[in-house]
């Protein structure tokens, strides 16, 4: 199994992204790997004594998608582009509102039901921030990660999730307005 | 999809993205979105982009990640 990751020792999880006026830069970690994002540490261990708060988002496989039944999926990944917006849409988010840090996870390759596949944790001096943070995370990535789902049904058929439908709008910011949007 | 294709395509110096998709509507067999989304060195640009010698451009399909 290959991991993708950047952990903290390989100098590649950025340090600063803070906003204007902070009193200390925000931290964000990004990763993007074919391995559980539950056994993934960096989740869990977001924040210091100077964080009141922190919050941990999971998305995970769901068994239904407009009426068909999920046997399991593939994500696949332009994978040198996932990270770096990945990691943009968190600096945004932590210029955008004050916390300390944020690291979020996609996972690639075969998932079955009930796996994580999308995970972001936040930790802030207050609570407010966290929610809105992981809000904007969340809601970013699947604006705009070169990331693609293939469903596979428990009917026996497969299809790439968005795939018939051409994108309405292109450019940076908004590469695909899905006219049917989903909110998990 | 699955996977990608990859094509390595001479354009004269200054081209910009626009001219590149027209490059690539021009190729056989390969259909492309009336508004493709495009990517140059990982990031998503517009398609007046200017482009560099040594450029990655990559069309992006509707995306579905998260």
């Amino acid at each position: 199994m290959i991991s993708d990751r950047e952990g903290r020792g390989g100098g590649s999880d950025g340090e600063g992204g803070g906003h204007e006026g902070a009193e200390h830069p925000s931290t964000v970690e990004v990763f993007l790997t074919d391995e559980p994002l539950e056994s993934l540490d960096a989740l869990r261990r977001v924040g210091t004594t100077a964080d009141g708060a922190t919050l941990t988002f999971e998305g995970r496989v769901r068994d239904l998608n407009e009426g068909r039944r999920v046997a399991r999926l593939t994500y696949e990944a332009y994978r040198e582009m996932a990270e770096k917006e990945l990691r943009q849409i968190c600096e945004e988010a932590a210029t955008r509102f004050e916390v300390a840090e944020i690291v979020a996870a996609h996972r690639i390759g075969i998932l079955e039901l009930g796996e994580v596949s999308v995970s972001i944790s936040v930790a802030a001096p207050h609570r407010a921030p966290c929610y809105e943070a992981s809000r904007y995370v969340i809601e970013e990535l699947k604006r705009r990660l070169p990331i693609w789902k293939h469903e596979e049904y428990t009917d026996g058929t497969a299809s790439w999730v968005g795939a018939p439908e051409p994108p309405v709008g292109a450019g940076p910011g908004r590469p695909n307005e899905r006219p049917r949007e989903r909110q998990k | 999809m699955s996977g990608s294709r990859e094509y390595d395509l001479p354009l004269p110096a200054g081209s910009r993205v626009a001219d590149l998709v027209a490059s690539l509507r021009a190729i056989p067999g390969l259909e492309l979105p009336e508004h493709p989304v495009v990517a140059v060195n990982q990031e998503y640009a517009e398609l007046d982009r200017r482009l560099e010698s040594g450029d990655e451009v990559a069309l992006i399909p509707p995306v579905a990640g998260g």
